[in-house]
């Protein structure tokens, strides 16, 4: 177990620049995820990890080990990789003695440790199959055992879960959970899923454009996010976003962010009237109010039924005449349809600067 | 019905089936009938079945020997046969160990000159064998290697290379790149990880091209015609050819010779099969 340090890390690809500079902090035993959407630069970055990609400046630290320059053999981690990658022409238990063969474990606990991680993963009964006689499951059960049985001092997944099907996705999700909390060993897990960040990472970052947006607990990143794009990117439905101006009618009135009522003016800084902002809203954060009672008006055109949840898409109506479009998530037992107009409450606004995109709370 | 156009279907399949490999047994046949045959010339018979048969020419080709300078006897025939196998394998072996690093150098790796490289190995393949027979007789003359099995193999393995890499580098490319990664960061080293892992997956192709090579060696005449005068070294094309001369053509034995050159490679076809398993690459990486 290590924990794993990387500063000022950059990456290019001739002109183009992956990685723009990025740290990365993650503590002893942890389980961090890389989050962001493709070509964020987070498959780049776990590379650098692994070894498999040189930095073009930048170090990193496992524990107090520099192992910038190090091939990957040398820096004790194994990899899941996103195609699994088993060696095609030799059985799981072959595949699974792969690296402690090469590490010239004696025969005797290499057997023991195949058993081991075979009984853990469940797979004890494949152990003399080829990789083609299994199934997507079972391949991937594999590929993690292979990364287990070497007992290393930091795993690196890369997107592990994207071939599953989702039911089979939520089902392993828990079991990769499960087993770092029994293994206890630092692990650094590349998504594009928000779902899998949100419930794996003790520890998540943000990235795009080759840059860590944002770095946190998923909990505090979604109730706080730094910017738009973290904003945007984390939680689903994704938060409605508007463009707005500030404004008071009367020193002594309410503040508005465009239409929306600005709840706790003194925790937000620098605010004056005529400010560009942008207004953020969770679907979440928007509860049905009885009639006129409502901060917002939202003319309904579309009702997805989720079980417990409604999400409906419509459009808000301002004093101008229609709006944007906008989505908020309400429970079930609500009766809505098309062509309904909801008032709606809002609980919580994020407010983001109109030029850096960055958020204005303190 | 439909039972019947399924009948109907199966009989005009199977006598399209039944065709095709009469038209292409037909002349193989035919020379099998030759060879057993009392006559020496082709005379047109449509039924390919020996008139007065007899081992006899089977016996003249396999027998054929040869009185050295020195009053011994050897055996011609086998030692034209082991000139042909020991020519081809090495060949097939040293064309494979120079294509395999260098196919996947192509493959793998970037690096100045990779596309001129694989342009002037491609420029290679257009000239005709008979085109570098001269300047190859005029080397092989000045490193005293004529009439040799060490300078046919030179010759052939040289040009066995470029073909080899084409197909070798399209094997390696179509390897998976996360197979050696992984590999790798399971503790090997690059060179470990090619060994133990990209060698077995490209099996089948390494086979297909050592069988290819083997044959272009076994079968070539032109070059082996040009740089052998001394019938000790012949390869068993040169013989064969020998049997057809402008005054006395022995097809017959012609025929014969031509049912025992086929022996070694059927061998080998047989052998090679094995390792020509469709899809060993598969269910490594999720497609």
């Amino acid at each position: 177990m290590v924990s794993v340090q990387a500063k000022q890390l950059i990456k290019r690809f001739g002109e183009t620049t992956v990685l723009a500079g990025v740290d990365l902090d993650i503590p002893d035993g942890e389980f961090a995820v890389l989050v962001g959407p493709s070509g964020c630069g987070k498959s780049t970055l776990l590379r650098l990890l692994a070894g498999l990609e040189r930095v073009s400046a930048g170090t990193i630290q496992f524990g107090d080990r520099d192992v910038t320059t190090l091939e990957p053999r040398e820096r004790d981690i194994a990899m899941v990789f996103q195609s699994y990658a088993l060696y095609p022409h030799m059985s799981v238990r072959k595949n699974l003695e792969f690296g402690l063969r090469l590490r010239k474990t004696d025969a005797a606990t290499m057997t023991a440790r195949v058993e081991e991680v075979a009984k853990m993963l469940d797979i004890s009964h494949l152990l003399e199959r080829l990789p083609r006689a299994l199934s997507g499951g079972q391949r991937q059960r594999v590929a993690m055992g292979r990364a287990i049985v070497r007992r290393p001092a930091l795993f690196l997944f890369d997107e592990p879960l994207s071939n599953l099907d989702p039911a089979l996705r939520a089902q392993v999700r828990v079991e990769i959970r499960k087993l770092h909390d029994q293994l206890g060993v630092t692990s650094v897990y590349v998504t594009h899923d928000q779902v899998e960040a949100m419930t794996l990472a003790d520890v998540l970052f943000v990235l795009d454009g080759g840059e860590v947006q944002q770095r946190g607990r998923p909990i505090d990143i979604y109730r706080e996010p730094a910017n738009c794009f973290v904003a945007k990117f984390l939680g689903s439905p994704a938060m409605n976003l508007s463009p707005v101006e500030l404004r008071r009618e009367s020193p002594d009135q309410r503040w508005f962010a465009g239409q929306f009522p600005v709840a706790t003016p003194t925790a937000f800084a620098g605010l004056e009237t005529g400010r560009r902002v942008v207004a953020g809203v969770r679907p979440h954060d928007l509860v049905l109010a009885s009639e006129g009672a409502g901060d917002l008006e939202l003319d309904v055109e579309v009702v997805e039924t989720l079980g417990p949840e409604l999400t409906v898409h419509g459009t808000l109506r301002t004093q101008a005449g229609p709006g944007q479009a906008y989505v908020a998530v309400l429970p079930a037992e609500h009766r809505v349809t098309r062509g309904d107009t909801l008032a709606l409450k809002l609980e919580h606004l994020h407010l983001f600067d109109a030029d850096t995109k960055r958020t204005l709370r303190c | 019905m439909t039972r019947r156009a399924d009948l109907l279907e199966a009989i005009a399949a199977h006598a399209v089936v039944i065709l095709a490999v009469c038209f292409s047994l037909y002349p193989i046949l035919w020379v099998v009938s030759l060879a057993f045959s009392g006559s020496t010339s082709l005379e047109p018979q449509v039924l390919p079945i020996p008139i007065e048969p007899t081992l006899e020419p089977m016996r003249e080709v396999v027998g054929a020997t040869r009185i050295e300078p020195d009053g011994s006897e050897i055996w011609l025939f086998g030692r034209q046969l082991l000139n042909s196998v020991v020519v081809s394998i090495a060949t097939a072996v040293v064309g494979i160990s120079v294509a395999i690093p260098t196919a996947y150098a192509f493959a793998r790796f970037e690096f100045v000159g990779r596309r001129e490289g694989m342009r002037l190995l491609l420029a290679t393949q257009m000239f005709p064998a008979v085109a570098s027979a001269v300047p190859l007789f005029m080397i092989l003359e000045a490193l005293e290697l004529l009439n040799t099995r060490t300078g046919l193999v030179l010759c052939y393995a040289s040009t066995s290379v470029p073909f080899a890499v084409f197909q070798l580098r399209s094997a390696f490319e179509a390897i998976p790149i996360d197979l050696e990664e992984a590999a790798m960061v399971d503790g090997a080293t690059r060179f470990e990880a090619f060994v133990r892992v990209v060698l077995p997956v490209a099996r089948p192709a390494i086979a297909v091209t050592f069988l290819f090579a083997f044959m272009t060696a076994y079968n070539e005449f032109i070059l082996a015609a040009t740089l052998l005068d001394d019938e000790r070294a012949f390869t068993l094309p040169v013989v064969l050819q020998r049997f057809i001369g402008e005054y006395d053509a022995r097809w017959d034995l012609f025929a014969a010779g031509a049912i025992v050159v086929s022996l070694p490679v059927m061998l080998l076809f047989y052998q090679v099969q094995r390792h020509m398993v469709a899809g060993l690459g598969a269910g490594g990486v999720k497609g």
